[in-house]
């Protein structure tokens, strides 16, 4: 099989190190972000597999820098703005205006 | 796989370098904003399903398997149709049907997700950040008695393990054998022994 | 729609893509497996398929997807486990082929 043709998220073999069982609560943004690709789901705007798709089209080094729900809120921002379904360009500006009023 | 430096004007290509990064409340906040904005969101509707969420732990699936180890039938139908059997106690599997799998004398089961996170969260809730990690996604096909031993499990002689790839429509519950000492106790103290862990099948329960 | 393959069968998994999953950016056959044989332990059912769903296609025609088996001694050099451990995958029909005996 071409080693090309192998996504960056398919890691199952791969080596890796002690399994780190530190667990965090997760963070009122993160439940947000779950929430919000649950009820686009639901809506029927964004399977999981979109939301896979926008996960594993993420550069290498994204995947592995970015946390998990910041890789969530990458992709659903991806989509939506690729699906049209809010402006292109959006997402950017409204986090740039709402850093701005910090 | 590389990706070349996107055009500004091309926007199908890869997501950007996010430069909420370092903030990502905010990004949250921006997308739930316009998503409200776009009137695909109402209102408090995010805030609404987080609470759903938050009322969703282990305990729920903890009360499914003491329920299955005091009643052979509803073991039987968990196994047979475990989305079915789940709705008694108010859980919805949606598009994603629940496969129950039974340990037994011979049989570990033990679930991973390696090309993501799946989970049966209505049951179960969040999963726990190791099942997302990348160490226990990669090892956990691999070598599956070396991830068990760093969980502090150890097999008897004679049990072969059994990992589940839930690489597609699939979710998956580990349903544990009931542990010795347990004789006569009623549900609510059968539910008491059975974690999270347990039901992923990187732990046993113990009287 | 009638299962290609039954409870029991031996099914090898596609090395290369099969041809309606070529230029697809979403795939759910992890690398690890493609090439291999296994063995089905449970005829699923059919779903909608999830590298259309992921493009937002309707994912039409369903697949229908198998719980497929595979010893862990025959999937990775130098296994250091039981010989009776083995892995489980979810597949779909379209990325299966009637194995043929060695």
């Amino acid at each position: 099989m071409s080693e090309t043709d192998r996504g960056h998220h398919d890691i199952g073999g791969d080596a890796a190190g002690p399994v780190p069982r530190e667990e965090h609560a997760l963070a009122p943004w993160e439940k947000e972000v779950d929430a919000i690709r649950f009820l686009l789901g639901q809506k029927g705007l964004m399977p999981a597999d979109k939301l896979r798709l926008g996960i594993e089209q993420l550069p290498a080094e994204d995947y592995r820098r970015l946390g998990y729900y910041e890789r969530w809120l990458a992709s659903i921002a991806w989509t939506m703005e690729k699906d049209g379904v809010i402006p292109r360009g959006s997402f950017a500006a409204r986090v740039a205006e709402l850093e701005a009023k910090r | 796989m590389p990706h070349d430096s996107p055009h500004p004007d091309e926007h199908d290509h890869a997501p950007d370098d996010p430069s909420f990064a370092s903030r990502p409340a905010i990004g949250a906040r921006a997308l739930r904003e316009l998503l409200e904005e776009a009137g695909v969101l109402a209102p408090g509707e995010v805030a609404r399903q987080v609470e759903r969420m938050d009322t969703i732990t282990p305990a729920l699936g903890a009360r499914v398997i003491a329920r299955a180890w005091v009643d052979p039938a509803f073991k039987a139908w968990l196994l047979a149709d475990g989305s079915a059997a789940v709705r008694t106690f108010g859980v919805d599997m949606g598009a994603t049907p629940l496969h129950v799998v039974e340990n037994t004398e011979t049989v570990h089961n033990m679930i991973v997700c390696t090309l993501c996170s799946c989970y049966p969260k209505p049951l179960l809730g969040i999963p726990p950040d190791w099942y997302k990690s990348v160490e226990y996604r990669a090892r956990a096909v691999r070598e599956p008695r070396a991830v068990l031993a760093e969980f502090g499990v150890r097999l008897p002689e004679g049990v072969a393990v059994r990992v589940h790839d839930s690489t597609a429509d699939l979710r998956y519950l580990v349903l544990p054998r009931r542990p010795e000492g347990t004789e006569g106790w009623d549900e609510a103290r059968l539910a008491q022994i059975v974690s999270r862990d347990c039901m992923i099948g990187t732990a046993l329960p113990h009287a | 729609m009638s299962p290609r393959f039954a409870p029991g069968a031996a099914v090898r998994v596609a090395r290369e893509r099969p041809a309606v999953s070529r230029g697809r950016q979403h795939i759910r056959t992890p690398h690890y497996v493609r090439g291999l044989t296994g063995t089905v332990a449970e005829v699923v059912g059919p779903f909608r398929n999830p590298e259309g769903l992921a493009a937002g296609e309707d994912g039409l025609p369903m697949q229908v997807l198998y719980r497929v088996r595979f010893p862990l001694g025959a999937v990775w050099d130098r296994y250091g486990g039981d010989p009776s451990d083995t892995v489980d995958v979810e597949l779909y029909e379209h990325w299966l082929e009637p194995a043929h005996a060695a």
